[in-house]
């Protein structure tokens, strides 16, 4: 039979198949109903035509023999590996039943919906959430919420707002747009852009700058392309990032070189920074950073000497020991030095149109669900009520608190867990172990995603398959543009969307009824906020930008009455202003002001210990071929990145008696994990830097090895219960101690 | 018939191996196949160490001759994430690179 001519359908990746934060444009083929390859949508303003690696990948993605295609249920025990395909129907059957039983006897509280990084989650997930009525909205053991929350918090009660680096991606002419300007400086703090699009900011736009001008300053433990390119390497200990922007602020505001008509117009609390920064003299963060004081002038005066400069930070800043008190300080650099919402500094990053696709906060919870619901279920909300940050602004529950609920049944039994796009065990969770140990016990457990990993075969009761972005419809407003993912081909198998799963199911366990027959119906009514709906802008391409004069656009909001919802010039905090001094964090019992704290496990914290485990170990490393602990099973991607690596410094290696490619073990007190060795200069003498996330799914599924992740993830290193005073922040993914030993006989 | 090549500036290459994947992914290669690669290139000089990536096309490469037969750039160039390659005849390249510092040609047909 003849094939038929290949169709191109635009759409907006954003979901399974890339897996990352993502919104390229892209163009997907399609001939006989199947995808045949994925590329960038040249007319795209986010990517511009390019795609990553991940993005390329797709269709291999989609088409994968280990694609789960098929609602399954687990007919031996948990971890035997031994699953039944049933239907749709007796899957959703089945879920509703156990879930009513278990809310009629524990109450909806009992069960913890369980979200990870991936994919347009967080809106199908809070959707069925609350309909069940269950506050319990987690990333199981993200210990500390250590992954943009505590950034966000930190700005939230700073400046109302998040901000994030100006690369013209708020205009739809980028690059082109007249009112946009190239950042002097763009001070890379703790990312690696080229790996991905973090946070929804897509990585090569540094690049992009870097051709139109843009310098660097990047604090980085490693050398790598960027500090390769950049005028100042602060080459820091891992974990003393606070110490840096509080040395930074004490030279910029010491050396009057701060924007002083903004700080005098649109800063609270100067005086009392001025002072709290005396403290943290170049010479003293010097000791404990290792960064030389002259480097720490040098980066603070050129940052703040050439305006305008922008700063674009990453998830280290989280998972600092104080991560929320990290970021405070990290934001009050670019508030002293006028740097916000300007073009090329740290522009205000609002939802596109006004449009919530994924409630970050609080107050968007509120929005689509009602004061009185979001009000009601946080008197149940796990950790809420431990920590005033969390209860106020992001309504997650703290997963340090969790596990320890999880073990105890106080002062609530947890008896249920939806996970849907995260592999709990293998990827974000610090000590897994703990987790799986707790989470067995469960009584039902439902698992939502594309292939098995070591969560699901350890913990699923029923597995239900769910859509790449090429085969489902969906909408993004993760800051700019508004844009909608088209549905290219039907599910492969049986696979549907996580929105058309939780639709069905929220109808089912809704205690009052769902307004929407269908996906569109809801996709349209949450696009009214942008005067817009789902056909309207897949014709114009997938993408649209707000109008001019709309609030969701820059720059300079302050001082036009854009920001607050009074429509008062200034910033939506109590004072109006950039608070450096923060009500907020002294409304919720934290000091309005920033400081240094140590990581528990370090050289000066803990000398005894580190003479047993002398090198200090950095997790999460990055791959541009993976997002997180996906991806380890395509074989274009895995090609290119195929052993779990650590680096680890040449000289060091050598007193180790370790080569370049040996299988080592990274060895603490928490246990050990199994790595090739990447023996190179590019690493610092004391620091040992590990990728997170890594099993190896051609490995044995089934008990006892789960795909292999007590072997290589490097989790099993870390712990829970360090987090900071405010709840977020403050654990060991980025900070511990280790040491290194060669496996014998283990080069290959 | 003039000759085409690729014209790297290989010095903005950030090591994202887009181009390995676009390029599999046009040709449906199987895996040790690829028509370019990215290697990383670490040097040491007394004060610094510098990490560099360089790209360079291998055997299997043949210019993307269907995709640029209709018009289309070959798929390493279009997805570069640093937009760093550019597809054209020999001679056009020569003279770009003229006023490219750290790049190199390629002419693989």
């Amino acid at each position: 039979m003849a094939k038929s001519k290949e169709n191109i359908v635009l759409s907006t990746l954003w979901s399974a198949g890339c897996g990352s934060h993502g919104g390229c444009g892209c163009e997907i083929y399609v001939q006989d109903g199947k995808v045949t390859r994925v590329e960038g949508d040249k007319n795209h303003p986010f990517n511009q035509g390019r795609l990553c690696a991940k993005g390329l990948a797709i269709s291999q993605y989609m088409y994968h023999p280990d694609r789960v295609l098929y609602p399954l249920k687990r007919v031996g025990e948990r971890g035997e590996g031994k699953w039944q395909r049933i239907t749709w129907d007796e899957a959703y059957d089945t879920i509703e039943k156990k879930l009513k039983d278990i809310r009629t006897k524990y109450g909806a509280e009992s069960v913890i919906f369980c979200q990870g990084t991936g994919r347009d989650i967080g809106g199908p997930i809070t959707f069925l959430m609350y309909a069940y009525g269950s506050p319990n909205w987690v990333q199981v053991g993200l210990a500390g919420h250590a992954c943009y929350t505590p950034r966000l918090g930190a700005m939230f009660a700073t400046q109302g707002q998040y901000s994030v680096a100006d690369c013209s991606q708020f205009l739809e002419k980028r690059y082109d747009s007249p009112e946009w300007t190239p950042p002097k400086y763009i001070i890379m703090w703790a990312q690696n852009p080229a790996a991905g699009c973090h946070d929804g900011f897509y990585g090569h736009w540094i690049i992009d700058c870097m051709k139109r001008g843009s310098k660097l300053i990047t604090i980085d433990p490693r050398a790598t392309w960027f500090t390769t390119r950049s005028e100042v390497h602060l080459q820091n200990r891992p974990g003393t990032d606070g110490a840096i922007a509080l040395g930074m602020l004490n030279v910029i505001i010491n050396e009057g070189i701060y924007d002083k008509a903004f700080v005098e117009k649109w800063c609270y609390g100067f005086d009392e920074l001025k002072e709290r920064v005396q403290e943290y003299t170049p010479e003293k963060v010097e000791k404990i950073s290792w960064v030389p004081a002259d480097l720490i002038r040098k980066a603070a005066r050129l940052y703040a000497k050439n305006k305008p400069s922008a700063i674009q930070w990453g998830e280290p800043v989280d998972a600092m020991p104080a991560g929320s008190v990290v970021a405070q300080a990290i934001n009050h650099l670019w508030a002293i030095t006028g740097n916000i919402d300007n073009p090329g500094g740290n522009v205000i990053a609002r939802n596109s149109h006004g449009v919530t696709t994924y409630p970050f906060s609080s107050a968007e919870l509120t929005k689509l669900y009602g004061a009185d619901l979001v009000k009601k279920l946080n008197e149940k909300r796990i950790g809420a009520n431990d920590y005033p940050m969390i209860k106020n602004f992001r309504g997650w529950v703290q997963p340090d608190v969790l596990i320890n609920q999880l073990e105890t049944g106080k002062p609530y039994p947890v008896k249920g867990a939806w996970i849907q796009t995260s592999n709990i065990l293998g990827g974000q969770a610090a000590d897994p172990r703990r987790h799986y140990n707790a989470m067995k016990k469960l009584d039902f457990i439902v698992y939502v995603d594309l292939f098995q990993n070591p969560t699901s075969m350890a913990l699923a009761d029923i597995f239900l398959p769910a859509a790449t972005i090429c085969e489902k419809e969906s909408f993004r407003s993760w800051w700019q543009p508004l844009g909608v993912s088209v549905k290219a081909v039907n599910g492969v198998g049986e696979a549907k969307s996580d929105w058309d799963i939780n639709l069905e199911l929220a109808k089912r366990l809704a205690t009052t009824p769902i307004k929407y027959n269908t996906v569109r119906e809801l996709i349209d009514d949450r696009l009214k906020d942008g005067n817009t709906n789902f056909e309207k802008l897949k014709a114009k391409g997938c993408w649209e930008y707000p109008p001019e004069g709309h609030n969701t656009r820059p720059y300079y909001r302050y001082e036009k009455g854009l920001l607050r919802t009074d429509s008062k010039p200034g910033f939506e905090t109590p004072s109006g202003k950039v608070e450096l001094f923060s009500k907020r964090y002294e409304e919720w019992g934290l000091d309005p002001l920033p400081y240094y704290e140590e990581p528990k496990e370090s050289p000066t914290a803990s000398p005894d210990l580190a003479k047993k485990y002398p090198l200090i170990l950095t997790t999460g490393r990055r791959s541009p071929v993976f997002f997180h602990s996906e991806h380890r099973m395509i074989p274009w991607l895995r090609e290119l990145d195929p052993f779990p690596m650590c680096e680890i410094n040449d000289k060091t290696a050598a007193t180790l008696g370790i080569d370049n490619g040996d299988w080592v073990y990274i060895e603490n007190t928490r246990g050990k994990v199994k790595m090739k060795a990447k023996v190179t200069p590019t690493s610092h003498p004391q620091v040992v830097t590990a990728p997170h996330g890594w099993w190896l799914p051609e490995t044995d599924g089934k008990e006892p090895n789960l795909f292999s992740t007590w072997e290589y993830n490097i989790n099993n290193l870390t712990s829970m219960g360090n987090q900071a005073k405010s709840g977020f922040g403050g654990t060991d993914y980025r900070s511990s101690l280790c040491r290194v030993h060669k496996i014998e006989g283990g080069k290959e | 018939m003039a000759h085409n090549g690729l014209l790297i500036q290989y010095d903005w290459c950030t090591g994202c191996h887009a181009c390995e994947v676009a390029c599999k992914q046009e040709h449906n290669f199987s895996e040790g196949m690829v028509g370019i690669k990215v290697d990383e290139v670490v040097s040491t000089a007394p004060d610094k160490v510098y990490v560099d990536y360089m790209p360079y096309t291998t055997r299997f490469c043949d210019l993307c001759t269907e995709r640029t037969k209709s018009g289309e750039q070959p798929a390493c160039v279009k997805h570069c994430q640093a937009t760093c390659i550019t597809y054209g005849t020999i001679t056009e390249l020569a003279k770009l690179m003229e006023k490219q510092p750290r790049s190199s040609i390629f002419a693989p047909k």
